[in-house]
């Protein structure tokens, strides 16, 4: 079977669990559904050949699984409210996003064809990566020493993440302990 | 709630102490081995984080912290974007460019190869699986106040 083929299964495998996730009562239930969806989005990265991408996607989505069900395993959210008022606000974005999507058929025939590399960029990192780097995984070569600055944005990004998170869960912490509620 | 013994059953502590070895060995081993094969700071990283929450969700968090220093998992925690930057102005001061890979690159396929990469992926991954660990760490923290409180 062609790539495609697989990939418009998961796909549609991936809306089938966004839908179960929004509409199921049990909210437990709900988590296992996203669950769902990350890991098919893990299994995409893999069947493109990209095993380091689905590797972090699988782990992170364990890892959010986890503190997911660690959240909310105590709590009962099994009731959940409908909404019901925003329906035909609903109704209206539905009808919008499928005509941009009739729309913008003609722009999808001049795409260039799936899995093309077509940038030079990337044909030079591909030709070059091993000698330049000496890394036998062009992944790192590129993340580590091509796209290194990159990278440290991203680390920035993780320092200011956790600094956030453990302020705001201090403050929170410590008026449950001083001030009752 | 309150009598009962911290974290779950001995079943699950006894497995989880036999495994968690071994999954923080394979994430050291995924992180030092990420210019060669899938994987590198941030897979790795995620794994390390992985092998403390299950100790975390099996001991509880007082024997957890018995076990570790949180002090020095601080310290490292934040210790290493510092390192990266370090790292970042060695390769101005000696090769050129910010973050230049000034390091021999070695013969292809082996382990000390492929420069400053080896060690980035280990200053990624430190800082990838002592975040999300002590991300956590924090909410279990506040779960567990709530918890006396109620």
């Amino acid at each position: 079977m062609p790539i495609e083929t697989w990939l418009t299964f998961l796909l549609g495998f991936m809306i089938l669990g966004s839908i179960v996730a929004l509409e199921i009562k049990d909210i437990l239930s709900s988590i296992v559904a996203i669950g769902v969806v990350g890991l098919a989005v893990s299994l995409a990265f893999l069947f493109l050949q990209a095993p380091d991408l689905a590797v972090v996607q699988f782990l992170f989505e364990i890892f959010a699984l986890i503190i997911l069900v660690r959240a909310f395993i105590r709590k009962d959210f099994h009731v959940m409210e409908r909404a019901s008022s925003g329906r035909w606000i609903i109704g209206f974005t539905l009808i919008g996003l499928a005509a941009v999507f009739l729309l913008s058929l003609k722009v999808f025939r001049v795409l260039p064809p799936f899995g093309e590399p077509l940038m030079e960029t990337s044909r030079y990192y591909l030709e070059h990566g091993a000698a330049d780097t000496g890394a036998a995984n062009i992944v790192a070569g590129i993340i580590l020493d091509y796209r290194a600055y990159d990278t440290l944005g991203e680390v920035t990004v993780l320092l200011t993440a956790i600094l956030g998170t453990l302020t705001v869960l201090r403050f929170r912490a410590r008026d449950g302990k001083g001030g009752g509620r | 709630m309150t009598d009962k013994p911290a974290g779950m059953t001995l079943i699950i502590k006894t497995v989880c102490r036999l495994l968690v070895g071994l999954i923080l060995l394979y994430g050291i081993y995924i992180i030092l081995h990420g210019h060669l094969s899938p994987g590198g700071g941030f897979g790795g990283g995620v794994v390390l984080a992985l092998g403390l929450l299950a100790v975390l969700l099996a001991y509880g968090r007082e024997e957890t912290l018995k076990w570790l220093r949180l002090g020095l998992l601080k310290d490292l925690e934040h210790a290493s974007p510092l390192v990266f930057l370090l790292i970042g102005l060695a390769g101005t001061a000696w090769g050129g460019a910010f973050l230049a890979n000034i390091l021999s690159k070695g013969r292809l396929f082996a382990l000390l190869s492929s420069g400053l990469i080896l060690p980035l992926n280990v200053v990624i991954g430190l800082k990838v699986g002592l975040s999300l660990f002590l991300v956590v760490l924090a909410m279990a923290e506040f779960d567990l106040d709530k918890g006396a409180e109620e």
